[in-house]
């Protein structure tokens, strides 16, 4: 089975009910993208297909054919995302290990609804659990993130 | 289009084939410099082996290469709350280097070198890693820098008092000649060690004290940081564990054909009370083991339930406690007064869920055994591996990772153990990972209390006496023996005792209650209960003596000049003396506070709830005040108070871990509630400045955060929560 991950194309052997969370990781490598829960309840595993936001821990592999996944690892070249760059400049990290999802999520967002409200962040990231507790910050950083983006577009 | 594994080594293969490359080079000078000065030459053998090759390496925790590679070795782990930052920052202010040029590295299992020398042992908790290594770590910067100003005076032929170090260079600013420290590094390692080195004077401080940017931000970020459930290694293959639901309870029987005809399977690996399903992936591994299908012998623990421990702790109230504290004649106040007040509160036991769920990578040969796992205790894992195996222990070599989150569930080395002993007949590395399930269900957990407290108030309406006798496990008598005063677990109390407030007669007493399996370490440890209990009962005496909660507060804490400044400022910034503003109609608001003095750190909370009709309990705001004294990064100490009390908000909201037939009914995240963004509420961090010792602030924020929230609802609906978590039902609108 041949699926394309951050611009590039791979050919698989695994079952295709594999959920995707684990050929990202354990197959191609990309340990990015984390396991939390195996149950769409945490979003440590979130990734974009087509530049939507997906759960990969519940996402089989056979659904994903033909369909662009972009992981953490692709998100940009360097961390220069609008989303990266403003996690970076507000300190919003502390363990790590939600973040990528978090970012994923955000960025998604972003791509959708420029201009988020509190509560459109909200809904938005509220599947995506923080146990060390940065939601301060994560909140504050989409707003950034928006605010860089909207500067580049310029 | 690629086949692809990735293949670049994880950090730690190239920092053990740079061991094995250094030992057998000449040694540099080092100098384990937790040893006095005498015993310098006790541990010279395994030290070399980590500097060796000509490197310059003072302290355990320095290594500057003739390359001009300057790596810090941390003797904490990183967790999150930014130790990976906070401890090189101390380094970095006095040796003279930027915090960006330094490479950051785990240090490997090794007390010897790596203690903290308040607990004599090699361990990431207690909110100690400041307090610790405030003065060793900048002794070992300032060692260093001495010395490299002295190779480099040495060289120039000129007085050392005319160099001066800085960004990494000594510099002879008379002739304007520089040397990089690197190009140091030999000539330095030749030299002895002084003594005595002048530290930096807090007003010259350049990097301490100021918001230092992350040293592991960049990585995160990108997704590139290596946990130990990111370990990848050549052949490795991954397991999926499942262990005895009930405790004490073994394994009783497997349908390992039925694995086995999964595609993929290749091995199943058991132990008396757990077993592994070995795949080419995780997934695979996962249908193994739901294929193999485990029965358990439930063993003699089948029938234990949340109830049963309940009605056997109750029944122990009476029996003989211990004494932690007494000041004055309590007792005697209590017995003649006819208007004692008196509360008992209930905690639940409270699970970890960390977001990485454990795991444990493990290959033996041999060579030995080698591990790859984060870990807070890696001495004692790598030692509980070396005990299981009956190998030395420096035949064992266990390779710390980030942690992805800790909270004091990585102080325990069980699923190290389990996973070594699974692993002992097979062949190659294997990646053993929990499923969120297994995490939740096989939690050491923080353990279930009853408190029972009276008080008399005077004619004024202040405790005249005071007491507390505590029932619950002791967490401390099976993971740090030492840590007992007088027969009494010194953690179990902390937090009951040496109360900021000025009670005449006072007693607090401990029952330890075991329930049959071991309990554990969680964020805030004595204090996660403690405070709640008595900031809880303090609350109540303030509204039977008709006072607010703020002044009654503050004029118990004459003796208290930094407890009163914390609880001044939070309820000034909170808006204490004015009237909460309304939120939607009909919704029941109310403020409450707390105040602690913990860890070396005094932390004040208000918090502001709404109480929907149906007892729905929304926590609106939260303001804090803290004086940790000198502060290192002024950044890592708001973002650990705000993480630390949305770590409490989610406990006290939600957190109970519950048995039914020997096992633990909840699962994953959906039964074992935590807080989402959506919940979160406003959290502000006032920092008081101040040059007092440094304090810890990895746990405060959370312990302080429960009693705060229960105080406001009481506020709000009149009904005091003695019971947690906080249950709806008890708040619905009459």
């Amino acid at each position: 089975m041949k699926i394309n991950v951050n611009g590039s194309d791979h050919e698989v052997t695994v079952p295709d009910d594999t959920p995707l969370l684990w050929v990202l990781r354990d197959v191609l490598g990309l340990t990015g993208t984390k396991f939390g829960c195996g149950m769409a309840l945490c979003g440590a595993c979130t990734v974009h297909i087509d530049g939507a936001q997906a759960r990969s821990c519940v996402t089989p592999l056979s659904a994903v054919v033909g369909k662009k996944i972009t992981t953490i690892e692709g998100l940009s070249a360097d961390p220069s995302h609008p989303v990266q760059r403003a996690w970076a400049e507000l300190e919003v990290v502390q363990c790590g290990y939600c973040q990528p999802g978090q970012i994923m999520s955000a960025a998604a967002l972003l791509k959708v609804n420029p201009h988020p409200t509190d509560a459109d962040i909200d809904a938005a990231l509220s599947g995506n659990i923080c146990r060390c507790g940065t939601y301060v910050r994560i909140r504050a950083a989409v707003h950034r993130a928006a605010e860089l983006s909207r500067t580049a577009a310029v | 289009m690629t086949k692809e594994k990735r293949d670049d080594p994880p950090l730690e293969t190239t920092r053990r084939d740079f061991i094995k490359i250094a030992s057998t080079a000449g040694a540099g000078l080092v100098l384990g410099i937790f040893f006095p000065p005498g015993r310098s030459r006790a541990a010279p053998a395994a030290a070399a082996a980590i500097a060796g090759n000509g490197a310059f390496a003072p302290s355990a925790f320095l290594r500057i290469d003739g390359q001009g590679v300057i790596a810090f070795i941390v003797p904490k782990v990183e967790m999150g709350q930014g130790t990976y930052t906070s401890i090189p920052m101390l380094l970095a202010e006095e040796l003279e280097v930027d915090l960006a040029s330094v490479r950051i590295e785990h240090s490997p299992p090794n007390d010897a070198l790596f203690r903290d020398p308040l607990l004599g042992e090699q361990v990431t908790g207690g909110s100690l890693a400041i307090r610790a290594f405030w003065e060793p770590m900048r002794r070992a910067g300032a060692t260093a820098r001495t010395m490299l100003v002295t190779a480099a005076a040495t060289r120039w032929e000129v007085p050392a008092s005319s160099c001066r170090a800085e960004k990494g260079r000594v510099v002879h600013p008379e002739t304007g000649r520089t040397l990089a420290y690197g190009e140091l590094a030999a000539e330095a390692a030749s030299l002895p060690v002084p003594e005595q080195v002048a530290l930096k004077d807090p007003k010259d401080f350049k990097l301490i004290g100021t918001p230092a940017k992350r040293t592991d931000s960049l990585d995160k970020i990108r997704g590139r940081t290596v946990f130990g459930i990111d370990v990848r290694l050549p052949q490795l293959r991954y397991a999926a564990v499942a262990a005895s639901p009930v405790y004490g309870g073994r394994l009783q029987s497997v349908d390992e054909a039925a694995a086995l005809a999964v595609d993929g399977v290749s091995e199943i690996l058991r132990t008396q009370d757990s077993v592994a399903v070995v795949a080419t992936d995780t997934w695979t591994a996962k249908k193994g083991l739901k294929a193999l299908s485990p029965t358990w012998d439930d063993g003699p623990h089948a029938s234990f339930s949340s109830e049963s421990l309940d009605a056997a702790m109750a029944a122990a109230r009476p029996n003989p406690a211990l004494t932690a504290q007494k000041i004055g004649a309590p007792e005697e106040l209590l017995a003649r007064s006819r208007k004692t007040i008196s509360a008992s509160y209930r905690l639940p036991f409270l699970c970890h869920t960390a977001m990485e769920p454990l795991n444990c990578t493990v290959q033996i040969d041999a060579s030995g055994c080698d591990i790859w796992t984060g870990s807070q205790v890696p001495a004692r894992a790598r030692d509980g591996a070396a005990r299981l195996l009956g190998l030395p222990p420096e035949n064992v070599r266990l390779h710390n990772q980030y942690l992805g989150g800790g909270f004091g569930r990585r102080l325990e080395i069980d699923y190290v153990t389990q996973a070594v002993a699974l692993a002992q007949r097979a062949k190659g590395p294997i990646k053993f990972t929990w499923s969120r399930e297994e995490d939740v269900q096989h939690d050491l957990l923080r353990p279930y209390f009853h408190n029972y407290l009276a008080a008399v108030l005077d004619d004024n309406g202040m405790p005249a006496a005071w007491s507390h006798r505590l029932i619950g496990s002791s967490v401390m008598a099976r993971w740090f023996p030492g840590y007992f005063k007088d027969g009494v677990d010194l953690d179990a109390v902390h937090g009951a005792t040496n109360l900021p407030y000025t009670i005449p007669n006072f007693v607090m007493e401990y029952l330890p209650f075991e329930p049959p399996m071991p309990t554990g370490n969680w964020r805030g440890v004595g204090p996660s209960h403690n405070i709640y209990v008595v900031e809880s009962f303090i609350d109540e005496l303030a509204a039977a003596a008709g006072k607010d909660p703020l002044a009654y507060r503050l004029a118990l804490l004459d003796k208290e000049p930094r407890v009163k400044a914390v609880l001044e400022l939070a309820a000034e910034n909170a808006g204490w003396s004015r009237p909460m503003q309304p939120r939607r109609s009909g919704v029941r608001t109310g403020r409450g506070l707390s105040v602690m003095r913990e860890f070396g750190a005094y932390l004040a909370q208000v918090v502001e709830v709404s109480v929907a009709d149906d007892g729905e309990v929304t926590i609106d705001r939260v303001v804090c005040a803290v004086d940790c004294g000198q502060i290192v990064n002024p950044d890592t100490v708001i973002a650990q108070i705000q993480g630390g009390a949305v770590y409490g908000a989610s406990a006290v909201l939600w957190g109970e871990i519950t048995f039914k037939a020997g096992r633990v009914q909840q699962s994953n995240f959906h039964d074992a509630r935590v807080m989402r963004i959506n919940e979160c509420p406003r959290i502000d961090v006032h920092l008081v400045k101040s040059g007092e010792a440094p304090g810890g602030i990895g746990e405060p924020g959370t312990a302080g955060l429960f009693p705060a929230v229960t105080n406001a609802i009481f506020a709000a609906t009149g009904v005091r929560i003695r019971d947690l978590p906080i249950r709806p039902q008890l708040l619905q609108r009459a």
